[in-house]
């Protein structure tokens, strides 16, 4: 899922300031999964601002909406009979939600509430971890099903580095070493041979350094 | 011969080589470079020259290493895969060799958190491992990375570094079997203060044979206090001290550890010496440039062979 972590107070409070009506959309999927931006983190978000404002003897007029994908034109249609109520949008979607809604309603200022973090899994209640980066040619069949771009802190494809330590990387001792996880995978599939073969250097073209990147099926296309 | 290289007519004689570094200066004075390699005139067959190293920035590891070639010294230019994408690192590699730099050490380098830029970005196009197949392409097939023909190609004595003493362990040699499938020329490892450690390292190296395929040169950094000693081996990533060294070091009193430490180096020479598949030393006496000559003299290094 793609993660986030809510932007601090004070910075969406110096976003929303000059304004008196705000319409606040959350988005029911990824954020809401990872506790940042679903209807809970909307309501939550809204009373603290409410509560901000009241504190400075203001009124603040804050509509909450959360839609069932934020990135998705279709969902954000929703939102068309409230935008003349609305004087700008705060988003609690991931960067990708917040665009779906700033180019769908132009004159709008749409104000990101979360900062959107990596795509990553749950490792347990409460704690979520980077697994991809969405290169775009993926490698995870050759490295014993952990992503080295994506785990090793020099996204390493011929590791480990001199500063593996202890099964940890070298720039904190809380983050595993990819390789030796890697390798740890290969003794236990039997494929430790594997780990001398070179891996050559990638071809980044179908990464970010391609350019943006887009996708069209022409067999569902519209 | 694969190079105009002084290093690799060294090894290729089969005399003990000698490298050593130099870190550039922070700041444009090339008189810094010219002190630091002047104290190794004579003594070294090249001289490393450190690529932003602890992620800090310095002068070019290629201007500093062209003011030492100007000295009529042989530098060999580090590399490190996390500040420039290839086309960056080819142009220095072509720059560089066409002002007479002709070794190279193929590194991936700190991570940026631990220099004084932590905020910058990470490149890591390729990986050293990838570098040293870049490196050797150029040379051998007179192609840049990209497939294209190079008008004139850089020939490249090339080198890569090896930490025995970083975990896991069992994947040291396998490691090192990677960079010489890679194409490595030549070998500097990381320092070495635990022998017991190296020795059984270079037993897997010998049973592969690939010390009769690459160069090794073993490395060595001489401690001047108890706290560096200390500092280490408690702080510094893919670092090997034994408590004995530290004890050792705390044992005799400040004035003289200093002494003790080049001791230790010189001790460390004499046995790595004695240990089949090891080419060589490469002495990294880090700001302290002045005892290379001294430790050299003590370890039987001096003079250097005339290739």
């Amino acid at each position: 899922m793609i993660t986030a972590v809510r932007k601090p107070m004070e910075e969406i409070i110096a976003c929303v300031s000059p304004y008196d009506r705000i319409l606040l959309v959350g988005c029911n999927e990824c954020v809401s999964v990872c506790s940042a931006g679903g209807r809970k983190e909307v309501a939550l978000l809204s009373s603290a601002l409410q509560m901000h404002f009241l504190k400075q003897g203001k009124t603040i007029e804050i509509r909450e909406m959360t839609l069932e994908r934020q990135c998705d034109p279709e969902y954000v249609e929703e939102l068309v009979n409230y935008m003349d109520g609305a004087d700008a949008v705060l988003s609690m979607a991931c960067g990708c939600g917040v665009q779906t809604i700033a180019a769908r309603f132009r004159e709008k200022p749409v104000f990101p509430a979360v900062n959107t973090t990596f795509m990553g899994a749950s490792e347990r209640q409460g704690v979520w971890s980077e697994r991809c980066q969405g290169c775009g040619d993926c490698v995870l069949g050759i490295t014993g099903g952990i992503c080295p771009i994506a785990r090793c802190s020099k996204r390493l494809l011929n590791g480990p580095c001199g500063g593996s330590t202890k099964g940890k990387c070298e720039i904190d001792a809380n983050v595993d070493c990819a390789w030796q996880l890697i390798w740890d995978r290969l003794k236990a599939l039997g494929l430790e041979k594997r780990i001398e073969d070179v891996i050559e250097a990638k071809d980044w073209r179908t990464s970010r350094d391609g350019g943006p990147r887009k996708i069209v099926r022409e067999d569902l296309a519209s | 011969m694969k190079t105009e290289s002084r290093l690799e007519k060294v090894l290729a004689s089969g005399a003990l080589a000698v490298t050593s570094e130099c870190g550039p200066p922070r700041g444009a004075l090339p008189e810094k470079v010219r002190e630091k390699a002047g104290m190794l005139r004579g003594c070294v067959d090249a001289i490393n020259v450190t690529d932003n190293q602890t992620a800090m920035v310095r002068m070019s590891s290629w201007a500093a290493g062209i003011l030492i070639k100007q000295m009529g010294l042989d530098p060999v230019l580090q590399m490190v895969t996390r500040d420039r994408n290839r086309l960056a690192m080819q142009a220095d590699i072509i720059g560089a060799y066409s002002l007479g730099i002709n070794t190279m050490l193929c590194l991936s380098g700190d991570h940026p958190k631990f220099g004084d830029h932590p905020m910058a970005a990470n490149v890591h196009d390729i990986d050293s491992v990838q570098l040293i197949q870049m490196v050797v392409k150029m040379r051998n097939e007179g192609k840049f990375q990209g497939g294209k023909d190079i008008d004139h190609p850089p020939k490249m004595f090339v080198g890569a570094a090896a930490n025995p003493f970083a975990d896991p362990f069992e994947l040291r040699v396998m490691r090192l079997a990677k960079k010489v499938k890679a194409g490595a020329d030549f070998i500097q490892t990381q320092c070495i203060y635990n022998l017991d450690k190296f020795e059984t390292w270079m037993e897997g190296v010998r049973q592969r044979g690939l010390h009769e395929k690459v160069y090794i040169l073993a490395g060595i950094t001489p401690i001047k206090t108890a706290g560096m000693a200390r500092y280490m081996k408690n702080r510094v990533p893919g670092m090997d001290v034994p408590d004995a060294i530290v004890k050792r070091m705390e044992s005799v009193p400040k004035e003289q550890q200093p002494e003790e430490g080049i001791r230790i180096a010189v001790e460390s020479i004499q046995r790595l010496k004695e240990v089949e598949g090891v080419s060589g030393f490469h002495i990294m006496a880090i700001e302290w440039e002045e005892k290379v000559p001294e430790i050299l003299e003590k370890s039987g290094l001096l003079p250097r062979p005339e290739p």
